[in-house]
């Protein structure tokens, strides 16, 4: 029975990590457009590789 | 009358169209529009083997315009190509066909340069740090999930902008970019190139709306929920027989430090409510919860702290759960509709004001009286003015209700809010913005202060007999265990305080109310909040606007005056209308009996004129008489009764066309229902010439009012009120924003949900007019379930009562008891909302167990009103 002493607070722990995870959504209005990250769902990776090869390019230009 | 445009335009939002919410996709649904911020719709593709702009997808004439062999309709088009081509951003073509918007006006460098003007900037921008700022804008034209795409990149088109985010439903933007490599109007010059101008009113330089109610209202369920699964936690070995003292101490102990930020922040505002309460002194509901919570929250802390018991932590998180599951169900508004515009809404930022031999664009709040403004087809007039020069057609529709744009000579006087058609006019304005006739309006009273919300509400006034009911249990179970045994007394009297926390009593409201406020909003009827439903259940007066509201113009019947087309004539009208997507070219080719299309050839639209074009070899003009006049075509006078189009063939008039605006579909079968159950009357601010055809639809002459104008109708509707009449003024215009603030129900009716609308309680799509009927009905209903909520949870709380009166709640029974009570409302409040709802709206619909109606034609026609507003005017 002893080992619910450590068991818990680390219950607790877990579940107060959720809750602030719950709060940066929250915070970061995740909440306020439920609709417009489900369309960015479908757009092609496609833009995001090249948008990669650009700041590629800019490393190099950089040195 | 399934025009292409609209084909388009579902097209490309097929892709998107299950993840959206069903009022968001509404914006494909609807035909009409009222707004000037509406975007261009893709003309109808021509069947004659015409290309179709790659860009916008409408028909591409010119053959200038090639790219890539590709066709383009105009300039603008291939330019925002090129430009998207040149920065790698063709994705945007994959992601939908012909996507674009099309670019009405190329931008001029120095168009947007007043929003580089202190004073505008720093009240526009959201965040600014001097090296980064931040701002957002509503840009009408996203339409669809290209529009998404290309505007989260638009980074890659100027050096400086940062990141940019769009919020599809409320079709607005947020871009970063850094203040040292680009200006605010570089920033909005680049949007309006690319064809998405923001839409950029005098109400956007006031105080940015706040966003920060939800957000604490989901925190508040959050660390609610939280708690009440963490204490569950404990309180389940506590009632499973848990009989170690240790864990107990500890398992209160825990309970006790979760159970803090549930009293303190979850329930912060029913302290605040409960005390305003109280002050004023009111016995709303917020009272016998706020109580409730006390009782439970100091009779579970003397419990764990003295060691008698394990407490009712449990119960206490769990009800500030459902409490505020109710609220944000409650809460949960349209904010993509905005509901409080005044006339700030509808006047632009800038105008174009005159300056020696030049334009310059300044913003209205620097406007003075005697400055020389350019004014351009469908632009606003922002102040009373003097006409100086140019062909004035200015459309009072917003103001006043006339149904047609008014002509006016050199030196007329002008009044805000008049749109002018046609070309452009030169005026020098006489007033300043907010002296002028239209805006003082809302320098009244009625204007200044908010409505109350009435503190009569069938909640307030159950909970005032509640509340007094449980103190007096209360008190008596104390009382009369004082004399039994005193030790029980003051357990007894804080048990039935506990108990009879009428939490479920306060969920029912929220959830029936808001049950029926989101099955009226998949019925394209939005209210302002839930709230109004109870006052539309007491509304015992209508008030009709006309035009707009009743009728609908371009509705109506329309006739050709003059000889008789011929067959061949015919064709040729209509191969030349259907190639327009202006609502009176759409009139007039579906009344055409010959329908066969013939190649037109030089075709051109003058916005505000007219079309022309070239068919079987004869040279058509169609439009107004101003412009055929231009052209040295003699005109007779034709009177004014409706639009009127004239037609003349190679330079020769031929007749004209009058498109008279008419009664929507099924006006007078509305009518004829409602007048059994409530007083009716009309305010029109347009002439009478329609009396005679409303005669017969009022049973009473005297209910008839017209050339009524703003102020008359705000004061019809004060002189309602002030004879103890709950009023529902139904109307669209600026011209009713008076009547609609005064009355206790403003309903504003729009042909496009996401047009603008006078500020109002509720928004309705003018397709759900004819169902005004039900609609009421339906709040009635709505009440009825509230008040049968009540009767259950009552029920609840006597079982309750009576277990606590007599001294004997454990923990364990409160734990079952209120969750119980509170599922059980909820269920019963949403459920039966929804089921009367569909009663009442869909019996008409669905004949299986009435096979009878399907020969009714009132049900034939309520069944029309579910098309699309075009489609059931083609019907009519």
């Amino acid at each position: 029975m002893i080992v619910i002493i450590l068991l818990i607070p680390l219950s607790v722990l877990i579940a107060a990590g959720f809750l602030t995870a719950f709060i940066w959504a929250v915070r970061s209005g995740q909440y306020e457009d439920t609709c417009t990250p489900s369309m960015r769902l479908l757009m092609d990776d496609e833009s995001r590789a090249e948008r990669a090869k650009i700041s590629d390019k800019d490393k190099v230009k950089q040195p | 009358m399934e025009s292409g445009g609209r084909a388009v335009s579902l097209n490309c939002s097929r892709l998107m169209q299950r993840s959206l919410p069903e009022n968001v996709s509404s914006h494909t649904e609807t035909g009409g529009t009222l707004a000037p911020e509406s975007i261009f719709r893709p003309g109808s593709p021509s069947s004659s083997g015409e290309q179709q702009c790659f860009h916008c997808g409408t028909p591409a004439r010119n053959a200038s315009f090639r790219k890539e062999n590709k066709a383009f309709c105009c300039n603008g088009c291939l330019t925002v190509f090129e430009l998207l081509t040149e920065n790698g951003l063709t994705d945007f073509y994959q992601l939908a066909d012909n996507a674009g918007v099309r670019v009405k006006a190329s931008t001029k460098q120095d168009q947007f340069l007043f929003l580089d003007e202190p004073t505008v900037r720093e009240r526009l921008v959201n965040f600014s740090n001097g090296k980064i700022t931040r701002v957002s804008f509503r840009i009408p034209a996203i339409h669809c999930i290209a529009c998404v795409w290309l505007l989260e990149n638009l980074f890659r088109l100027k050096p400086g902008i940062g990141q940019s985010q769009v919020n599809f439903p409320l079709k607005e933007i947020s871009i970063s970019f850094e203040d040292d490599a680009v200006k605010l109007s570089e920033v909005v010059a680049l949007l309006a190139s690319l064809g998405y101008e923001p839409d950029l009113k005098l109400s956007d330089l006031e105080s940015p709306k706040d966003n920060r109610v939800s957000r604490r209202l989901w925190l508040q369920l959050g660390v609610a929920g939280f708690a009440f699964g963490n204490i569950m936690l404990f309180s389940i070995s506590n009632y499973l027989g848990l009989d170690t003292e240790q864990f107990q101490t500890l398992f209160g102990y825990l309970s006790f430090v979760l159970a803090l930020p549930v009293v303190f922040y979850s329930a912060a505002d029913y302290w605040k409510a409960a005390w305003i309460g109280l002050r004023r002194k009111l016995l709303t509901i917020e009272v016998p919860i706020a109580a409730g919570i006390v009782a439970i929250f100091g009779q579970s802390t003397y419990e764990v702290f003295t060691g008698t018991g394990e407490g009712y932590f449990d119960s206490l998180a769990g009800l500030l759960f459902f409490l505020n599951c109710g609220r944000l169900f409650q809460h949960k508004t349209y904010e993509r509709l905005v509901f409080d515009r005044d006339y700030k809404s509808f006047f632009p930022l800038s105008v174009m004001r005159k300056e020696g031999t030049g334009e310059q664009s300044v913003s209205l709040s620097r406007l003075q009286v005697g400055d020389r403004l350019v004014i351009r087809n469908g632009e606003l007039i922002p102040a009373d003015a003097k006409l100086l020069s140019g062909a004035a057609l200015i459309d009072y529709s917003f103001v006043t209700g006339e149904a047609e744009p008014s002509a006016k000579k050199s030196g007329e006087h002008l009044y805000a809010g008049g749109r002018q058609v046609g070309e452009s006019i030169e005026v020098e304005t006489v007033k300043a913005v907010s002296q002028s006739y239209l805006t003082s309006l809302w320098n009244q009273e009625a204007f200044q202060k908010e409505k109350k919300e009435s503190l009569h509400t069938l909640i307030n006034v159950f909970s005032y007999r509640f509340t007094r009911l449980v103190f007096l249990i209360a008190t008596a179970a104390a009382v009369f265990w004082m004399f039994s045994d005193s030790s029980i007394a003051l357990k007894a009297f804080i048990s039935v305080l506990i108990v009879a926390c009428p939490c479920a009593l306060a969920l029912a409201a929220p959830f029936s109310l808001g049950a029926a406020h989101r099955f009226l909003a998949r019925r394209n009827v939005f209210l302002k909040n839930p709230g109004i439903i109870e006052t539309l259940a007491n509304v015992n007066t209508i008030v009709f606007d006309k035009t707009g509201t009743l009728t609908a113009v371009g509705a109506g019947l329309v006739s050709f005056q003059g000889a008789p087309l011929t067959n061949e004539e015919e064709c040729t009208i209509f191969s030349l209308t259907r190639q327009s997507t202006h609502p009176h070219s759409v009139r007039i080719s579906e009344t055409m009996s010959h329908q066969v299309s013939d190649p037109v050839r030089s075709f051109a639209e003058k916005t505000g004129c007219g079309i022309e074009g070239l068919v079987s070899g004869r040279e058509m003009w169609m439009g107004s008489a101003a412009w055929l006049g231009s052209r040295g075509v003699i005109i007779p006078d034709v009177g004014n009764n409706g639009s009127v189009v004239h037609l003349a063939v190679d330079g020769v008039y031929r007749g004209c066309f009058t498109l008279t605006s008419a009664l929507r579909p099924e006006t007078g079968q509305l009518l004829k229902q409602l007048s059994a159950r409530y007083e009716l009357a009309l305010l029109s601010g347009d002439n009478e010439l329609q009396r005679a055809q409303f005669n017969q639809l009022f049973a009473n002459p005297e209910q008839l009012h017209f050339n009524q104008s703003p102020q008359k109708k705000f004061d019809f509707v004060g002189d309602l009120r002030d004879s103890k009449k709950t009023v529902m003024m139904v109307g669209d215009g600026l011209n009713d924003a008076g009547a609609l603030k005064q009355s206790d129900v403003g309903v504003a009716v729009v042909e496009n949900i996401s047009a603008f609308s006078p500020a109002s309680d509720v928004i309705m799509n003018a397709s759900m007019v004819p169902r005004l009927d039900q609609i009421l009905e339906f709040s009635k209903a709505t009440v009825r379930v509230v008040r049968w909520s009540f009767i259950i949870s009552t029920v609840y709380n006597v079982v309750g009562i009576g277990i606590a009166a007599s001294g004997m709640l454990a923990p364990v029974v409160c734990a079952i008891l209120m969750p119980l009570s509170s599922v059980t409302v909820i269920a019963f409040a949403s459920g039966a909302t929804a089921w009367m709802g569909r009663r009442i709206f869909d019996v008409a619909q669905v004949p299986t167990f009435a096979p009878m109606r399907i020969s009714n034609p009132g049900n034939r026609e309520r069944r029309q009103s579910d098309l699309p507003i075009g489609a059931a005017k083609e019907a009519a």
